[in-house]
């Protein structure tokens, strides 16, 4: 275990680069799929059918087909078929955003149902444009909604980011592997990968529990202190948010 | 409670000048409301069956009847939050459920046509419907500054005029969800108020409240009845407020108005037995 510590300490520029390169993943595949998300959610509840169809073709073929899949093929096959080559980071950013906007598409278009129709028959009766009743109205109370879903799927995509080893970006992942081939502390390292990742999640997790409780605050929703280290389920979210609403 | 002049625009000289020539009807001066052999069908089930009524400007109609008789129904078609099956519906000579095509034909209505309908025409729900991201001021500042183009400033001006005439003035900064229910509804009718129409629409507007704040928002809506030219249009199970406040009482029964006229007609010497049975029940 000494070695493969005392390797971990000379190796520290390498790791937080790799840890650098994991988070720039997540964080930016996450607002990728956050765009698609509202782009293809938003489509999907359109009254024109060209939009609905499109928005479901989409979801339907990057919620279907395998991440691994959808990886190799930006790495590996794109750049014979079109000529481009993008780095290995930015084929992860890219993956992971259409496929978690493919899901997260989903998380929108339900939190939009599931605003109460009273809500729009209300901005219909004060005259509101479509767009404008999406926005100032249905949109801010649908939000809500979307957090903790949108926590899951976060937290899906940053343990989704290892499979970058598989297209040799300089991920976490990768720079521990190597760690590991290197000093052969097997238990160690996968130990190490196992704890920071946790970290990594749960600081993510408190990090959109803050979120939701600012979302619900401007709701007029009561939020104790607990909130914030409480693990939520969507449903649960859902169920609150509802009641509030009328 | 409020015993100035609302802080209304009274809008109807105004909305005269440049309308169109009425289809027939009015020798008397024109109705602001007409429906026209309005059907409501919801699959096989038909709501409003072949209905015709005109209601005045200014003038205050309730509409009452049995629950399932289709009153609610009209109000969501004025409203524009349903579409007629059959028939037309005109507001102020211009047909609300239709489009005039440039052949003097009518089609059903497009969206730009009812944003230009709709802004005659305002509305108050049986549960309120307050948008609860907002608070108090911003439920009522919101439509008026993004629909009507007012600036912030004088939005908020009116809106406070509004909220100390529905006696909220302390509730500024509330969210709707730390209000009761008759504070809900009277923020409600502010709201609808501060789009300054010239119809105003209430459906069942205190079914929903706790009996002790029912009196308080009907004495607001009396106030409004007296102090403004509005023209309102009510659907209720309050009697006390229909004969107080109203000029005209519909009674429908099945998609249809059976019986119209004065409150004293109605509530003392109803023509219909049906009218009967139905007062007999309620009263």
């Amino acid at each position: 275990m000494s070695d493969f510590f005392s390797a971990f300490f000379d190796d520290l520029p390498q790791l937080r680069s790799g840890l650098w390169v994991t988070l720039q993943a997540t964080v930016l595949g996450a607002l990728l799929a956050l765009l698609l998300s509202f782009v293809l959610g938003l489509m999907s509840v359109s009254r024109l059918l060209v939009l609905r169809g499109v928005s479901r073709v989409v979801v339907e073929f990057f919620r279907g087909t395998s991440l691994y899949i959808q990886l190799f093929w930006l790495h590996y096959a794109m750049p014979p078929l079109t000529g481009y080559e993008l780095t290995p980071l930015l084929c992860g950013v890219v993956a992971f955003g259409l496929n978690y906007g493919a899901y997260g598409s989903e998380v929108v278009r339900g939190a939009v149902n599931s605003v109460p129709r009273a809500q729009y028959e209300a901005a219909v009766a004060l005259n509101m444009t479509p767009l404008r009743r999406m926005r100032k109205v249905i949109l801010p109370q649908a939000w809500v909604q979307m957090i903790p879903s949108f926590t899951n799927l976060l937290i899906q995509l940053l343990k989704c980011t290892p499979l970058l080893w598989l297209i040799s970006a300089a991920d976490l992942m990768t720079v521990i592997q190597q760690l590991r081939d290197r000093t052969g502390e097997t238990l160690t390292a996968y130990m190490t990968l196992l704890v920071t990742y946790f970290v990594l999640a749960y600081a993510l997790t408190l990090l959109m529990n803050l979120l939701e409780r600012s979302a619900k605050r401007r709701l007029g929703l009561q939020t104790g202190a607990g909130s914030l280290l409480r693990g939520r389920s969507a449903a649960e979210a859902v169920a609150s948010t509802a009641g509030g609403a009328r | 409670m409020a015993t100035e002049p609302l802080p209304l625009q009274k809008t109807a000289a105004a909305a005269a000048v440049d309308i169109a020539p009425v289809p027939a009807t009015s020798q008397t001066g024109r109705p602001l409301v007409r429906f026209d052999n309005v059907v409501k069908r919801y699959g096989d089930h038909v709501v409003l069956d072949g209905l015709d009524f005109s209601v005045r400007r200014g003038e205050n109609v309730t509409l009452i009847g049995p629950s399932g008789s289709g009153k609610t129904t009209i109000l969501r078609l004025l409203m524009t939050l349903e579409k007629v099956s059959d028939g037309v519906i005109w507001v102020d000579g211009d047909p609300l459920s239709h489009t005039r095509a440039p052949d003097g034909s009518l089609r059903p209505a497009t969206e730009k046509h009812l944003r230009k309908a709709r802004k005659k025409i305002g509305m108050v729900f049986q549960q309120f419907n307050l948008f609860p991201h907002m608070k108090v001021l911003q439920n009522i500042t919101e439509a008026p500054v993004s629909v009507l183009g007012m600036g912030r400033d004088e939005a908020e001006t009116r809106a406070r005029e509004l909220l100390d005439l529905v006696g909220l003035s302390g509730k500024t900064d509330a969210h709707p969800s730390q209000l009761s229910g008759g504070q809900q509804q009277r923020v409600a009718i502010a709201r609808a108020l501060a789009m300054q129409p010239e119809i105003l629409l209430l459906d069942e507007v205190t079914s929903a409240l706790d009996p002790e704040l029912v009196a308080g928002v009907l004495e607001l809506l009396s106030d409004i009845a007296r102090n403004t030219d509005i023209t309102m249009l009510c659907v209720t199970h309050e009697m006390n407020f229909a004969r107080d406040v109203s000029e005209t009482v519909l009674m429908f029964d099945a998609g249809r108005v059976i019986e119209s006229g004065s409150p004293e007609k109605i509530f003392t010497d109803p023509a219909h037995e049906r009218t009967r049975e139905f007062l007999t029940a309620v009263l």
